[in-house]
């Protein structure tokens, strides 16, 4: 990738990032995560990794960020009307920030220069070669992260299908069709005392 | 260098205005369908000058349909409701159309064609990922309906948002599936390379069709991608009864056109895709790249500038009878309730998806003996 254009798409990225937490109205501020998230996309493909970049999209754009919005109005979280809280937690919060900003600076003093890495495969970040990763040398990973992600669905089926004691789902009434009026094909709620 | 360039940019204006032309024209089969359906006569005032009655033409209505709507609708005020999100408002309808029609990029409209020394491949742009490339815009094309109900500051337009974003999500998945099996049958990503090996034929004559590898993908991508394009009868979103027009209530004049503009095209892509994967794309029955090959051993040769022609209109009409298709669908049945919707989407299509998925990859290891 052309030096330009990744620093265009650098740039890009820390903007849209300041975006994501700088905006009051949090619909904005998914926008910007999405565009984050779009532009990393595009910054592994440019890096060669060009099925990583469209999963990552596919992924973190088409489906998650538009999640987090639906869970923004469904829970109907208003604009944030400024960062209001004790100092001491601003505080913390400033020590935390410059202990990342530490750490950050320290890896990239001892990350190697792009000349000294290796290069790169002709087939690499195809989907072949990425699924022959997946299946082979991290299949152990890869199958433990599904079962956790299938833990975390079933959990989260089982939290959300909490029935209150007084609805009981009952059947549509058996005898359809010949006197009373056509039910709706679905399980009926009704209140127990009814 | 420059001719490559010069290249790209004819094939790209040729797709953008193919596309283009081809959703206005859509909204004339709809119209003219329609009334075909309903023993109506359908669109037929508009007329320039008298031109077509003092020559005794019968009026078809594509001057009202392609010409007068459109700059009705495009000279119409443009109302931003109090309160609205001004930018978003805005950005929406676009944000939902740029999506569909960036996809049409990978649309392969023919094999090659030489012109000099030069080769060209008639696909506007050759992604060996084509198919990942397809899911990511699809995808994308969630954002303009959500941020367009949720900016109009419009509870109803907010609702109708959460229905199409929530229908449209719940049925990428099941497309996303039948897109997968495609791609393990032909064991490429590649729209041009799947086109290419649906070449030749099975038993001396039956042409080497998708559709015969693949149906229940077929039928899968055809339920999902109507779904996906918000029309009856899954066209949830609007109701006038409770929603009044969904997403777009509050969008007139030029911005609605984007969005109903945005609905042709998904229903221009949707049959894109399934000429693509599964009626041979550009393929034309018994053709190769040298001429015809007919069942008995019959060979008529063509030079190569024909061949591309053919294969060009051939995928065109595909693509344009699939549109009538899905045109004849949504004025035959009624729309589904919402909760039958999200049933057939995911207690019909995607367990359905997923067994195929899994029934093609064992065939295609056992067959394939990799």
């Amino acid at each position: 990738m052309p030096v330009g254009i990744f620093a265009f798409l650098a740039v890009l990225a820390v903007i849209t990032g300041l975006g994501v937490i700088l905006q009051r109205n949090p619909v904005h501020c998914v926008l910007a995560l999405a565009l984050v998230l779009t532009d990393l996309g595009v910054i592994f493909m440019g890096l060669g990794a060009v099925t990583v970049g469209f999963l990552q999209i596919i992924v973190y754009v088409g489906a998650i960020m538009v999640l987090f919005l639906f869970v923004i109005w469904l829970l109907n979280i208003q604009v944030d009307p400024g960062a209001g809280g004790h100092l001491g937690l601003k505080l913390l919060g400033a020590v935390a920030a410059a202990a990342m900003a530490g750490e950050f600076a320290e890896v990239i003093e001892h990350t190697p220069k792009i000349s000294q890495i290796a290069t790169v495969p002709a087939d690499f970040g195809s989907v072949a070669e990425l699924a022959r990763y997946l299946f082979t040398d991290y299949l152990v990973a890869f199958e433990v992260t599904s079962v956790l992600l299938l833990a975390a669905v079933v959990g989260a089926i089982a939290l959300a299908r909490r029935v209150s004691p007084s609805l009981v789902l009952v059947a549509p009434v058996a005898a359809r069709g010949a006197t009373s009026p056509p039910e709706p094909d679905v399980p009926v709620a009704r209140r127990e005392s009814a | 260098m420059t001719i490559e360039l010069l290249i790209g940019a004819i094939k790209a204006i040729v797709i953008v205005l193919l596309v283009l032309g081809l959703t206005t024209l859509m909204l004339w089969f709809e119209r003219k369908g329609a009334a075909l359906i309903q023993d109506r006569i359908g669109a037929n005032r508009a007329d320039i000058l008298g031109i077509g009655k003092r020559f005794g033409l019968p009026n078809f209505g594509i001057i009202n349909t392609v010409l007068a709507d459109p700059i009705k609708m495009f000279t119409k005020e443009d109302f931003v409701p109090d309160g609205a999100d001004r930018f978003l408002h805005g950005l929406a309808p676009f944000l939902a159309l740029f999506p569909v029609l960036v996809t049409f990029a990978v649309a392969p409209m023919g094999d090659i064609l030489r012109v000099g020394s030069h080769t060209i491949d008639l696909q506007p742009a050759n992604l060996n990922v084509a198919a990942l490339y397809v899911l990511a815009t699809i995808g994308i094309g969630v954002y303009g309906i959500a941020l367009g109900g949720w900016a109009s500051n419009n509870r109803w337009a907010l609702l109708g948002g959460i229905r199409a974003s929530a229908q449209m999500i719940s049925y990428e998945i099941a497309m996303s599936l039948a897109i997968v099996a495609v791609v393990v049958c032909y064991g490429t990503l590649d729209l041009q390379a799947m086109c290419r090996s649906q070449g030749g034929v099975w038993f001396g004559f039956l042409p080497k069709w998708g559709i015969l590898l693949q149906p229940v993908s077929f039928l899968i991508l055809l339920v999902a991608g109507m779904a996906e394009s918000k029309r009856v009868p899954f066209d949830l979103p609007e109701g006038e009864s409770e929603l009044v027009a969904g997403y777009f209530t509050e969008y007139s004049g030029g911005k609605q056109a984007v969005f109903m503009m945005t609905d042709f095209a998904e229903v221009l892509l949707v049959s894109v895709l399934i000429v693509t994967f599964f009626f041979g794309g550009w393929q034309v029955p018994w053709l190769a790249r040298d001429g015809f090959h007919f069942p008995g051993g019959a060979h008529l040769g063509l030079p190569n500038l024909v061949v591309a022609l053919l294969q060009f209109i051939a995928f065109w009409v595909k693509v344009v009878l699939f549109c009538l298709f899905q045109i004849l669908i949504r004025w035959t049945l009624p729309r589904f309730r919402y909760d039958q919707l999200m049933r057939l989407g995911w207690k019909g299509l995607v367990p359905l998806g997923l067994i195929n998925l899994v029934v093609t990859a064992f065939v295609v290891v056992v067959a394939g003996g990799k």
